[in-house]
């Protein structure tokens, strides 16, 4: 690598310096927009007593469903366990620590944590089971929750296509929380389709400015499908 | 007789008006899409990151990339448009759609709504729900009136964990359509041919009627 070339290789020096204990954030919503090699490396390397930071869990045999039938996240901040049921059994034994947190909490707890924001009021959650703790505060006569912001260690996330200099683009509703992930991790490691020589890209089009990435890697991605649902008249 | 999930629906769409912004959740929500009228415009936002939510694909249109919040593979409308889901989520929390309807495990006549987890049973996670009803400010629930072992899901106060306080105002069910104020429920109409008794047994919490109440019309 020189100057701002941030391309690696292979999935090894991608996640070069990945260890036990360390807080991650990978991106996707469901099955749609996760980088899917990084997360494998990561099940193959078998690093364990993670927290990961994502919206799912992914299914029981694809994305994150990995990492947790190798029992390799301790704590999981999520939005939704839904159709995944090692996530429902590990969660309901306590065998796992699960940190439900709203969605749009979630996506603003990260956008806050790569913006320097420490804290942040929202209406959402208050008087629920998510407000539990949490100092609270009343504005123009309407309760608010004090959320505090995430970072991580490594932010793993999936783009379509990058410059060298990362630049990224992403595509359709796969950009979800890819965005905000490479905001907020000390490593950001972004796995993409297609890498475009730097001035490539129209900078009018660039999602994620490069500042936010370390490194980029092409993966080859199988974009499985959770719902394959079609029109009746097709 | 009580309505079908597609008449609760059926009526739902009606409260639909031209040039809304919509977001529809996952069950009998989702259902509302198929009855709007086709001169009344609207953009169904998905709160993974897209306003503008088309039909279902056709077989070689479907795209891996292109989901909504139920993970439905689907198309976009013309005019439609991606983001974040920081954005997304914005544009909930900021108030700046017009209608949210989803569903619910329980809603009592304070208007709180309980729909994310069974204690010790059943982990769905709260998803958006949470943002949905905190930054929403016309919302419906669609919902059936009773569970499957006939207990009303209309109640003097949630027993289930929250997933807001004091949100809900409206509450379309097989049986009736309700406004929820000061402390009760208020029929507003009824399921064609379902008597106001019949539906005064199946509320648990309390129940206001006044004058005639007239029966739905569903399109």
């Amino acid at each position: 690598m020189a100057g701002f070339d941030k391309v690696v290789p292979n999935y090894e020096s991608a996640l070069a310096g990945f260890t036990d204990g360390m807080t991650v954030m990978v991106g996707g919503f469901g099955l749609c927009g996760i980088p899917e090699g990084l997360i494998q490396q990561v099940y193959k390397m078998g690093t364990t007593g993670l927290t990961c930071i994502s919206n799912n869990a992914g299914v029981d045999d694809f994305g994150l469903g990995f990492w947790l039938k190798k029992r390799q996240i301790k704590t999981m901040i999520g939005s939704y366990v839904g159709e995944n049921r090692l996530f429902e059994s590990l969660f309901l034994s306590g065998e796992m620590q699960v940190i439900l947190t709203p969605q749009g909490t979630l996506a603003e707890k990260i956008r806050a944590g790569g913006a320097g924001i420490p804290a942040f009021y929202t209406a959402t959650g208050y008087g629920t089971p998510v407000a539990e703790g949490k100092e609270t505060r009343e504005f123009n006569g309407r309760h608010y929750v004090l959320e505090t912001a995430l970072k991580a260690d490594f932010a793993l996330i999936k783009a379509w296509k990058a410059d060298t200099s990362g630049n990224l683009i992403y595509r359709k509703t796969a950009r979800n929380f890819n965005p905000m992930m490479a905001t907020a991790g000390k490593i950001t490691v972004a796995e993409v389709e297609e890498i475009v020589p730097t001035g490539a890209l129209d900078p009018d089009a660039i999602h994620t400015p490069g500042i936010y990435v370390d490194r980029i890697i092409v993966g080859t991605f199988e974009k499985r499908i959770e719902q394959r649902t079609l029109t009746e008249k097709g | 007789m009580p309505l079908s999930r597609e008449q609760i629906a059926q009526r739902i769409a009606r409260e639909i008006k031209d040039g809304y912004y919509v977001n529809l959740g996952i069950g009998i929500p989702t259902l509302v899409a198929n009855y709007i009228p086709p001169d009344v415009a609207v953009m169904l936002q998905s709160e993974n990151g897209l306003l503008g939510i088309g039909a279902f694909p056709t077989p070689d249109a479907v795209d891996p990339d292109l989901i909504n919040a139920g993970k439905q593979t689907i198309t976009t409308t013309k005019g439609a448009a991606f983001f974040s889901s920081a954005d997304s989520f914005g544009m909930i929390r900021g108030g700046h759609i017009d209608l949210t309807v989803l569903g619910a495990f329980e809603v009592d006549q304070q208007g709180n709504i309980a729909s994310w987890m069974v204690p010790g049973k059943l982990v769905k996670g709260m998803g958006g729900a949470m943002d949905l009803v905190a930054g929403a400010t016309n919302i419906i629930v669609a919902m059936a009136h009773a569970n499957k072992e006939g207990e009303s899901k209309l109640l003097t106060q949630c027993t289930l964990p929250l997933t807001g306080v004091a949100c809900i105002h409206h509450v379309v069910t097989d049986l009736a359509f309700l406004s929820i104020k000061n402390g009760a429920f208020h029929l507003k109409e009824r399921a064609p041919g379902v008597s106001i008794d019949y539906i005064r047994a199946h509320t648990a919490g309390n129940l206001v009627v006044t004058g005639d109440v007239p029966e739905m019309r569903l399109s």
